[in-house]
């Protein structure tokens, strides 16, 4: 089914949640996205309203209740899981399990949608392993084990084997939720930078609040009564950001765009 | 740029020379002493000067070692399979219940002896007997674990599924047992031992032929067990049928196991020890190498302790499985004992 259309991404009248034998849970309802191309998303809410459950009905891990999706003028229950990794590709927030794969051998299982049956890289494939390495700036660790490298460097060679699969979109589950300051807005810029200089569209999940005020180019705000997506300034503007924690306890000071604690007497 | 993916060729060149040299020893060692030249001689068809020596060669020491490198290989892919899919590394071929199964089926035919009558007993003992009874126990206790890993998508349940159906089995041959007359339990007791020796060629071909159809259905998933190394979630978000990997993993290690457990009895640890002695060796876990790499491994290893175990120039035959687990005991517990961390 081909709809004609500049979004990358679209969603219409979207319900997430789980479905069992017996009952359905949503976990929210009327969710609706039109995306460009060569944005940075910023998808932001408190732990356990459902970002997770949006990002994997996005990315074809569970169904949607209801409603439609488009990935690229493509309706998502009718790409196959192999074409949709050529779309999509994850950085996911688990754990690796233990093995002595090399930092080259992960990045280069990102060209797996691409190979042939036993999985032959061509020099095409080596390039763009190369290129991958090059833009997240990890060429040097291409022969350590994966086992051997701190957060910080695993977290940018697992965003070098999303990119060795060459996807318009990648999508990110709280890419740094291990990661100390440095290296959150190392990897954030990178994505910035990602996002606008080869117009990738790049969407994470995140409780770098304050970060994404700064950086994101839209956000997808998800609080209890609704979610809202929309360009940052135009959220800003429009006082969206108040309705996103608890205003007793945080509120969104509009003049520096930060969140900042309401009552400091609280302490 | 140039792949960094180490080239193994070296490596590979050196174990299949061992393989090579390994298997003629095991052809010259044995009760009766056989000089290498008479061997070769043998092996083109050339002038002998004992014809009893050509017999001994032709129809027992060479079928036995050609099982001893389709069980050492078949055993130890299938442990690496287990051992990728389940991401664990206690997981041997045995895990979903094959062994277990094969030894309920052989145990009803001998140990249940008495309940069938002695007419039909005396005719099921010989080989085939044995090997139709334990892959029909195997098959029966294997679709009992495969229909439950239908129901179950986890896959850590579907190992400890496996082992429960083997505490079972397990329960069902003891209460067997205690009912069995002494001649009955030795009888069992000699084919849980295991023995490579008495495959005629005809059941040699039989399980070459599983053997083949076996490794067929393993070069498919070759390219998605690597993915599988990143988690299932990664795997299919690169567009892997997780489910059919699975499958085929199931179906090409019941194959395999199966069909050498009918022949051969339950040998063990081969398939456990052998994968990791050959990351050991290779320290990659990339299957296009591993595979390989563990079917060579797990042949050399296997003709070893038959060559071990035919206690050579004495008259006895040690039983293989006591062999295979005296060399493969000590070497998981001197792995663990280093604090080698062990990656699958």
């Amino acid at each position: 089914m081909k709809q004609t259309s500049k979004h990358i991404i679209k969603v219409s009248n979207l319900s997430i949640g789980y479905t069992s034998k017996k009952n359905v849970s949503t976990i929210a309802s009327n969710l609706n996205i039109n995306l460009s191309s060569g944005n940075m998303v910023c998808l932001l809410g408190k732990n356990g309203i459902g970002k997770s459950t949006l990002l994997r009905t996005l990315t074809k891990v569970q169904p949607a209740l209801s409603g439609e999706i488009f990935i690229n003028n493509i309706k998502l229950e009718v790409l196959a899981n192999n074409e949709l990794a050529k779309i999509v590709s994850l950085v996911l927030t688990e754990r690796l399990p233990d093995s002595s794969l090399t930092v080259f051998e992960l990045v280069a299982l990102g060209r797996q949608p691409f190979t042939n049956w036993i999985g032959y890289l061509t020099n095409e494939d080596m390039e763009i392993i190369q290129s991958a390495f090059e833009k997240t700036n990890t060429k040097h660790l291409m022969n350590s084990k994966c086992y051997e490298l701190s957060d910080g460097q695993l977290q940018k060679v697992l965003i070098a084997r999303a990119l060795a699969q060459n996807t318009p979109i990648i999508v990110l589950d709280e890419p740094t939720a291990h990661l100390d300051l440095h290296h959150t807005i190392n990897t954030f810029s990178l994505l910035k930078n990602l996002a606008s200089e080869f117009n990738k569209t790049i969407i994470i999940s995140t409780h770098e609040a304050n970060l994404a005020m700064q950086l994101a180019d839209e956000l997808w705000l998800m609080s209890p009564s609704k979610f809202i997506s929309g360009k940052t300034d135009d959220l800003i503007a429009e006082n969206e950001l108040n309705q996103l924690f608890d205003s007793k306890l945080i509120s969104f000071n509009k003049t520096l765009k930060q969140f900042t604690i309401t009552d400091s007497k609280l302490f | 740029m140039i792949s960094p993916i180490k080239s193994y060729s070296n490596t590979f060149i050196i174990l299949i020379l061992v393989l090579v040299f390994i298997f003629f020893i095991n052809l010259s060692l044995g009760s009766v002493y056989i000089p290498l030249k008479q061997l070769f001689f043998t092996l083109i068809n050339g002038e002998v000067d004992k014809e009893s020596w050509r017999s001994i060669i032709l129809s027992y020491r060479l079928p036995k070692a050609i099982t001893a490198i389709i069980v050492g290989s078949g055993l130890s892919i299938s442990g690496l399979l287990m051992q990728t899919l389940f991401r664990n590394p206690l997981a041997g071929p045995f895990v979903l219940g094959i062994s277990s199964g094969a030894s309920l089926g052989v145990a009803v035919l001998i140990l249940g002896a008495s309940f069938l009558g002695a007419n039909i007993t005396s005719y099921a003992f010989n080989n085939f007997g044995l090997a139709i009874a334990a892959s029909l126990g195997a098959f029966l206790v294997l679709s009992a674990v495969m229909l439950a890993a239908l129901k179950v998508r986890n896959t850590m349940s579907i190992l400890i599924i496996g082992l429960m159906f083997g505490s079972l089995t397990a329960a069902v041959i003891s209460i067997l047992a205690y009912f069995s007359s002494a001649s009955q339990l030795q009888q069992y007791m000699f084919w849980s031992f295991g023995s490579l020796g008495n495959l005629s060629w005809k059941e040699i071909i039989a399980l070459l032929i599983v053997f083949l159809i076996g490794i067929s259905f393993v070069i498919f998933i070759i390219k998605p067990l690597n993915s599988l190394l990143l988690g299932e979630n990664y795997a299919k978000s690169m567009g892997v049928n997780v489910k059919r990997t699975r499958n085929f993993v199931l179906i090409a290690t019941s194959l395999l196991t199966g069909v050498i457990t009918a022949f051969s009895g339950p040998i063990a640890f081969i398939g456990l020890a052998v994968p990791h002695l050959t990351k050991l060796l290779f320290n990659t876990s990339n299957h296009r190498i591993l595979l390989p790499a563990v079917a060579v491994c797990g042949a050399i290893i296997m003709l070893i302790c038959d060559s071990i175990a035919q206690l050579p120039t004495s008259e006895y035959t040690l039983p293989i499985n006591a062999i295979t687990s005296l060399f493969g005991a000590p070497i998981i517990i001197w792995l663990l004992v280093r604090k080698r961390k062990i990656y699958y």
